[in-house]
């Protein structure tokens, strides 16, 4: 231990493992490095995972998060992210490094700048030795046979494939182990130590592992990792973030809607309509409702589409009223615009629930239930409507018999929704119609 | 006037930046996929952060780190994430730091209906964590209570050092309606300043294990049993701060309607309907579920002869309902098939 005065251990909680265990050791080094690096308690926070290396925050005098199990990398990303001059360092044990799997994979593609060790004894210390990710298939572990299913883990060689720009492959007991944990800190980027250790509590007593042959064990394990790995090596992500959110702009707001037009209805109304995909039913749903809104409704919509967005139906049910509105489903619509067979067969009951007040628009040639409502038919070919343009131009049947909505009140929806060019082509399909 | 067209989940993002919400991470999932969409448009120009996590675990993980260093944090997710968010939630139980979820509820159990409504997991957000301790559960009915509950949300999540639940729905979330912000926005209450901030110049300990006043791990029984007290207290002394709800009763109503979420729509219509017939009804919408607001549930019950419950699912909060009816008879109707329960049957229901 070096100067006490700079120490960041905590006086009052001395480390309690297991004598000789190899986590003991990476407690006093990490003091040493953080010491060596002029670093104060309160611009360092150290995240602990589970198990007896999810101690470790409780030996420092730094901000510490204490999480569950596999899960620090995430809270260490949040803090990072939040205060991104706080030195984050992450503590876990080769359970958390399995359990946390997802967490470190991203965390290496992500590359912001935490410090993890992985205080890595090939086995689960505090629930009795049952075999983790490293544990070697010919151990000895309390979970019976089951390790010598699975294939040992090396986190070097997965983190430098997932991008991991800095990777120390090393022991407890290494002589340099301050200086590589500085340097693993000090690196602007994600940094993994791999820190191989005994734990006598478990491990060693089935196993006889020694010092020497982990450190024989570790020569032959590839890649190296004793440091940066220059084909990962990148800008750091908080920094990279920070740059990108500078170029946005912030949303122009929509600005909403005035009421400019007279409403011609006096109670609530309910329109449906039936497409498929790519008839820009939803689009008509919301320039429906644009347009009641220029009269002073409220109104609602609900689309019904699959989740492959590009093919099948498409439904939208739109409510209108002068008044709030309550339900936003429909009941029985009085006005239904049907412009494909995907959407009549989505809703073919409701043909029969209509009468002779309600309205259905559709082009000539699509085939429909049998139903008492009145039926306009729009002769498509003969006015040249493409289907993308169908649902609009049954609007403009609806508003031109000033049925719901008249049709100021669609020039005011469609001036809402479209601009330009767009706006342009909309008032086109309306003329035609007229 | 003017009208804004939007859907629930916008209004819940708005509401969030409204609230000084700076840090947002979330995973997609169909129906609250929008809630992150607006985020993302919302935060970073203002110097916010919005991340998207490998998944649910990390994404509120992301939450509750930033939330120690005192950022106002939301997340939002569905049914599988929802579940998935357990174990952090209890964390954030635990450790007392404040954190907005807004569960867009669709229809379950598991996968589910990913583009269908419900009100399946009223009971999984009050007892979806370990220990059992209280949280409190909002629940909007429309898209302006999506804006104005998130404002509360913030604040009590905030006040309470708490995770605050907004329980939507995806007939909510989803559905476009015209609403007027604008008198809204004056509502913003001011932020509650975060004690110990990891960060600060104090040092500041959060741990997931028991522990006293001192953030270090303890077996001390006396000083447990006073942290899990305190943890409990502070929620159900409480519950006359955030007591909301819409009552609408008449003097000599005998029959009281009890809804809540999306629900309370159609109930509304149902109520009118019932009157018009001649019933004797009164509707109570309640928008706090949790912890149960038990004067405001009390209070509606007085002069009444019989409780109907109706609910989204097949019979959730009516046992909380019962809990306090006593002696009042209770009678529930619900349904889960992703539809929307109408007035109609409602109607149907209560004269049945
Ligand atoms: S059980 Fe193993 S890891 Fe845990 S303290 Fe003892 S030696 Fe160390």
């Amino acid at each position: 231990m070096g100067d006490t005065m700079t120490s960041l251990l905590n006086n009052s909680r001395p480390p309690v493992f297991c004598p000789g265990c190899g986590h003991d050791l990476v407690v006093r080094k990490l003091d040493t490095a953080l010491q060596g690096m002029g670093l104060s308690g309160d611009k360092v926070v150290i995240v602990s995972d589970i198990g007896c290396s999810g101690l470790f925050d409780t030996f420092f005098n730094t901000h510490a998060f204490h999480g569950l199990h596999g899960r620090a990398l995430t809270y260490a990303t949040g803090l990072k992210m939040a205060r991104p001059e706080l030195t984050v360092i992450t503590v876990m044990g080769d359970g958390g490094l399995g359990i946390g799997g997802a967490h470190v994979l991203s965390s290496c593609r992500r590359n912001l700048d935490i410090t993890l060790l992985v205080l890595n004894n090939f086995n689960y210390g505090m629930t009795g030795g049952q075999c983790s990710v490293t544990t070697p298939v010919d151990a000895q572990t309390s979970s019976g046979f089951l390790n010598q299913l699975d294939a040992p883990l090396d986190i070097c060689r997965v983190a430098e494939s997932a991008g991991a720009p800095y990777l120390v492959r090393t022991m407890a007991t290494d002589k340099e182990l301050a200086e590589q944990l500085a340097g693993a800190i000090e690196y602007p980027g994600f940094a993994i130590m791999d820190i191989l250790g005994l734990c006598p509590g478990r491990y060693t007593k089935r196993n006889r592992t020694s010092i020497a042959q982990l450190k024989s064990q570790m020569k032959s394990m590839h890649p190296v990792a004793d440091g940066p790995v220059p084909e990962n090596e990148r800008e750091e992500y908080g920094a990279h973030y920070r740059r990108l959110a500078l170029a946005t702009s912030p949303q122009v707001s929509d600005g909403g809607i005035t009421t400019t037009c007279e409403k011609i209805v006096d109670q609530r109304r309910e329109v449906l309509l039936l497409g498929a995909a790519g008839q820009y039913i939803n689009t008509a749903g919301e320039v429906l409702c644009l347009a009641g809104m220029s009269g002073g409704l409220q109104v609602s919509q609900k689309n019904d589409y699959p989740i492959t967005v590009l093919r099948g139906h498409s439904v939208c049910e739109v409510v209108l009223e002068p008044g709030s509105i309550g339900y936003t489903g429909i009941s029985k619509p009085s006005v239904v615009i049907a412009v494909s067979a995907e959407g009549v067969a989505r809703r073919k009951g409701v043909f029969s629930l209509l009468n002779k007040d309600d309205l259905i628009i559709k082009p000539y040639d699509l085939e429909i239930p049998v139903t008492e409502a009145r039926i306009i038919e729009i002769d498509r070919k003969e006015q040249a409507i493409k289907p993308s343009q169908m649902a609009l131009a049954a609007l403009a049947v609806l508003a031109g018999n000033d049925c719901v909505i008249t049709l100021k009140m669609l020039h005011s929806g469609l001036a809402a929704r479209f601009s330009g060019k767009l706006l342009e082509d909309a008032m086109g399909v309306l003329e035609k119609m007229q | 006037m003017v009208l804004s067209f939007i859907e629930g989940n916008e209004a819940i993002a708005r509401g969030a930046i409204a609230a000084g919400c700076s840090f947002f991470a979330g995973y997609p999932i169909t129906p609250a996929t929008s809630i992150y969409q607006h985020m993302l448009q919302l935060l970073p120009p203002l110097g916010g952060i919005c991340l998207q996590g490998e998944d649910e675990i990390a994404s509120i993980g992301f939450c509750l780190g930033a939330a120690m260093t005192g950022l106002s944090v939301m997340t939002a997710t569905s049914g599988p994430g929802i579940s998935l968010y357990s174990e952090q939630i209890s964390l954030a139980i635990g450790g007392e730091i404040p954190l907005v979820i807004v569960d867009v509820q669709r229809l379950g159990p598991s996968t589910g209906s990913a583009t269908k409504g419900a009100d399946g997991d009223i009971q999984f957000l009050r007892w979806g964590n370990s220990g059992g301790l209280p949280v409190i559960v909002l629940a909007p009915v429309d898209v302006k209570d999506c804006y104005q509950l998130t404002l509360h949300a913030f604040r009590l999540a905030g006040k309470y050092r708490c995770p605050v639940f907004i329980a939507s729905n995806k007939e909510i979330a989803m559905t476009r309606e015209s609403v007027d912000l604008d008198p809204l926005h004056s509502r913003k209450s001011a932020a509650v300043s975060f004690l110990k901030p990891i960060g600060g110049a104090e040092l500041s300990r959060l741990t997931s294990s028991t522990h006293g006043p001192d953030g270090y791990i303890t077996a001390d029984s006396a000083v447990i049993a006073q942290a899990i007290e305190r943890m409990e207290r502070k929620l159900l002394s409480a519950v006359d701060d955030f007591t909301y709800f819409d009552l609408d009763t008449r003097e000599d109503d005998t029959t009281l309607l009890v809804v809540y979420g999306v629900t309370a729509r159609a109930a509304r219509t149902a109520l009118q309907h019932l009157r018009d017939k001649g019933e004797k009804i009164s509707l109570l919408a309640l928008k706090t579920l949790y912890p149960v607001p038990e004067k405001c549930i009390l209070h509606s019950f007085e002069g009444k002869n019989r409780v109907v419950v109706v609910e989204m699912n097949l019979g959730q909060y009516v046992r909380e309902i019962e809990r306090l009816a006593t002696v009042l008879p209770v009678s529930f109707h619900g349904k889960m098939d992703g539809e929307l329960i109408s007035p109609q049957e409602i109607v149907a229901w209560v004269t049945q």
